[in-house]
């Protein structure tokens, strides 16, 4: 019952299903928004106002600045009234895309392919671990960073890999940090990630709505609208959200390119940011780099409700478990041995 | 039209008086103003290099900010403990006090949104959190709710004594039928605001050190002490320094207060210990950490048995009503005390909730020079805050200062 209210507010929040632009779905601000009214037009022309504003005051104190550098300024002032991913249209989200693409191309010289595309009707991804395969090589770890543009300079990972020994699944004696010849003897290995709640905490408690569970089950955060409070890692039992405590660092050379809005596209510092299942990869039908990257074949990734994909296969017939049950948060990632 | 004339001079009088005093006022106003810019300046450095410029980081990911928060809101739900005698039973030796409770309440307030303010990774993007122009998701976020509660509570404690201090400014009564409803809200909102703040962890089975349900009633217990023995101390100062005359009667009621409450602490406290240390299970592993230490690791040892040492030796110095009725034992507790519940919720509470992390992990937290730097800011503008509520307030309260027509 309570996953299917919560289904209901997913579908809602999805700007999608208003296409009529004066409906009262969703809540609070949403409502407002929804409805055409006076208040969203004057809020609107108050920000068009500012905007163009700044502009003139902008290129008015600057002679010396050349055009290129007024349009990044222009950029960054007008990023900082960006809404909630969620609530904008699709033409709104078409022309977030393209500021922020044309944002770093001013910035960095080289154009991103930012994505934004939605969900696939009737997909609701999941992923399996096998536990017998895995041998602590870490090139998941690695392909994720680099797929993802994880902030080098702080070495920030999504996945930890956790090496048992023998005898004990025990994650307060094992370690997540070893720097020796792999596999152990006597040893096997765990990977942990965000393993994308169905029942997630730490969409819960976040303030401003800044993260949320996509349709095809991917927990996702609007690196934009997120004000760095960090509840959600506490609330996360899972340790799979990290945090920007500085300017996320990658050569220009190593930054992926081929990027998404709720995905790899580059962060700020200050901001949550987590594993989405690699969504630039996995909406256009690719398995995530972790996936892929594994060399024993240990990660398996498909669509739940597609009865013929290979996780539906392994949850059939293999004998698998989930990490911490018994606080209900529902995880779609499961662990099984041959 | 006439009441904001009124108002505005009420404003010109009340900052002429807070502007002038004599030498020792003057270095301590200078001495705060050197604390806030030094704040400032800190503050300055970790907005450029980001939150790393503090001790906090993905495994310990609240420190010094959030806990100096939580002690807070304790002080400023405190203010009730002298509001309710004074208005809604009519003690009117507490009459004098209240005014002071709700400007410590009004500063602890300012202090806790500065604390939270700090702590975000882009306080520039802090309008999201304003409902209307950003999204607020209320009800499921305890943190939405804490926004809502501290707001309107700083709302209510603004008004209340505006209220009495404009007609006492007018020469006027103030009209119980106005302020009475007003009053009686403020009792049951400052009830809220700690226990929304304790919900605030204990909604949080992820961390199982703080999901418990003794950390609401824990939580008041532990500000109606602190809070009333800061009052305590701060009345003493301000009867010394001004000519605001407070009796030793009101301290002593106060000190009742205090009494009880540190009582009621202690033994939520040890009921604690036992449900932690009789049958330790897995969940108890911060409480090991907490109070012995793990793996060789144990910075938060020393803290909670000084934190633990002060409270018995405050309450037992309460308990006894000789102690506690000569004035120079009195002080000595209500300092101890107040230093204790300080440790008692940063490093005690919020620091150990992430210690060991969701697999295990220890790494101990200790605050940068950056971060005490900025905490150091926030709690001199709250002294800054009190001193120029009380210095202004106390003249048009006792009748001195008037509105002069025309």
């Amino acid at each position: 019952m309570k996953e299917k209210k919560e289904n209901n507010k997913a579908m809602q929040n999805t700007s999608g299903s208003c296409q009529n632009g004066n409906c009262s779905c969703g809540d609070g601000y949403q409502q407002t928004l929804n409805k055409k009214s006076d208040r969203r037009g004057m809020l609107k022309k108050l920000t068009m106002g500012l905007l163009t504003g700044a502009g003139m005051v902008n290129s008015a104190c600057s002679i010396t600045a050349s055009d290129e550098d007024k349009e990044k300024s222009q950029l960054d002032w007008e990023s900082f009234f960006q809404g909630n991913y969620q609530l904008m249209t699709e033409d709104e989200k078409k022309k977030t895309v393209e500021r922020l693409e044309r944002s770093y191309e001013l910035n960095h010289g080289r154009h991103p392919d930012i994505s934004a595309k939605g969900p696939e009707k009737d997909v609701l991804y999941g992923y399996a671990f096998n536990i017998s395969k895995c041998r602590g090589y870490m090139d998941c770890v690695n392909a994720c960073v680099q797929e993802n543009n994880q902030d080098r300079d702080t070495q920030m990972q999504y996945i930890r890999i956790h090496e048992h020994k023998n005898g004990q699944i025990n994650f307060e004696l094992a370690e997540d940090n070893y720097f020796h010849e792999v596999p152990a003897e006597g040893h096997f290995y765990m990977g942990t990630q965000c393993f994308h709640c169905e029942n997630p905490p730490c969409v819960k408690v976040c303030p401003v709505e800044a993260t949320w569970k996509e349709k095809d089950g991917i927990v996702v955060v609007d690196y934009d609208w997120c004000i760095g409070c960090r509840y959600c890692m506490a609330a996360c039992p899972y340790d799979g959200r990290r945090f920007n405590w500085q300017t996320p660092e990658v050569p220009e050379e190593e930054v992926n390119l081929n990027q998404h809005y709720l995905g790899n596209r580059l962060r700020k510092k200050g901001v949550m940011e987590k594993c989405t299942f690699c969504i630039q990869r996995s909406r256009e039908g690719k398995n995530p780099a972790c996936v892929e990257a594994c060399p024993t074949g240990a990660r398996i990734f498909g669509n739940l409700l597609d009865p013929n994909s290979e996780i539906r296969w392994v949850l059939a017939n293999k004998k698998v478990f989930r990490l911490k049950e018994d606080l209900g948060t529902e995880p779609k990632f499961w662990y099984f041995m041959d | 039209m006439k009441q904001l004339k009124i108002f505005i001079s009420l404003v010109k009088d009340g900052v002429s008086a807070a502007t002038i005093g004599n030498r020792t006022y003057h270095i301590w106003m200078a001495v705060l103003t050197f604390f806030m810019l030094l704040g400032a300046y800190c503050f300055n450095i970790q907005l450029d290099e980001g939150l790393s410029a503090t001790g906090m980081n993905d495994r310990v990911s609240w420190g010094l900010y959030i806990s100096n928060f939580t002690f807070l809101v304790g002080v400023a739900a405190a203010a009730v403990m002298l509001v309710l005698p004074t208005y809604v039973l009519k003690d009117v030796d507490f009459s004098k006090a209240v005014l002071i409770g709700e400007g410590l309440a009004v500063s602890a307030l300012i202090m806790c949104l500065a604390f939270v303010t700090v702590d975000l990774g882009g306080p520039a993007r802090a309008w999201h959190l304003i409902p209307g122009i950003g999204r607020f998701n209320w009800p499921d976020s305890m943190l939405a709710w804490d926004v809502i509660v501290l707001n309107g509570y700083l709302f209510i404690n603004l008004t209340i004594p505006l209220y009495i201090l404009m007609s006492k400014y007018q020469g006027k009564i103030p009209n119980k039928n106005i302020y009475l409803p007003g009053v009686m809200l403020s009792v049951f909102w400052a009830v809220g605001i700690h226990m929304v703040t304790a919900f605030l962890y204990a909604g949080l089975p992820a961390r199982p050190f703080w999901n418990s349900s003794l950390l609401g009633p824990r939580f008041l217990a532990s500000a109606f002490a602190a809070g009333p023995a800061l009052i305590i101390l701060a009345l003493q100062v301000i009867n010394k320094y001004s000519s605001y005359d407070i009796k030793d009667t009101t301290l002593r009621k106060i000190s009742l207060v205090v009494t009880v409450a540190a009582q009621i602490n202690l033994i939520m406290l040890a009921s604690e210990l036992f449900k932690e240390l009789y049958a330790p299970t897995h969940h108890s592993i911060s409480a090991m950490y907490l109070f012995f230490g793990l793996e060789g690791k144990n910075a938060l040892v020393p803290w909670i048995y000084s934190s633990i040492a002060m409270n018995v030796v405050a309450t037992v110095i309460l308990t006894m009503h000789t102690l506690r009725k000569n004035m120079k034992w009195l002080n000595v507790a209500c300092v101890l005390l107040f230093l204790a519940i300080w440790i008692e919720k940063g490093m005690g509470l919020i620091i150990p909730g992430f210690i060991p992390g969701p697999w295990g992990a220890i790494v101990e937290y200790a605050p940068t020079w950056v971060e005490i730097g900025v905490t150091v800011g926030v709690w001199a503008m709250g002294f800054f805050i009190f001193t120029i509520l009380v210095k202004s307030a106390i003249p048009i309260e006792t009748g001195r200062l008037k509105y002069q027509r025309g």
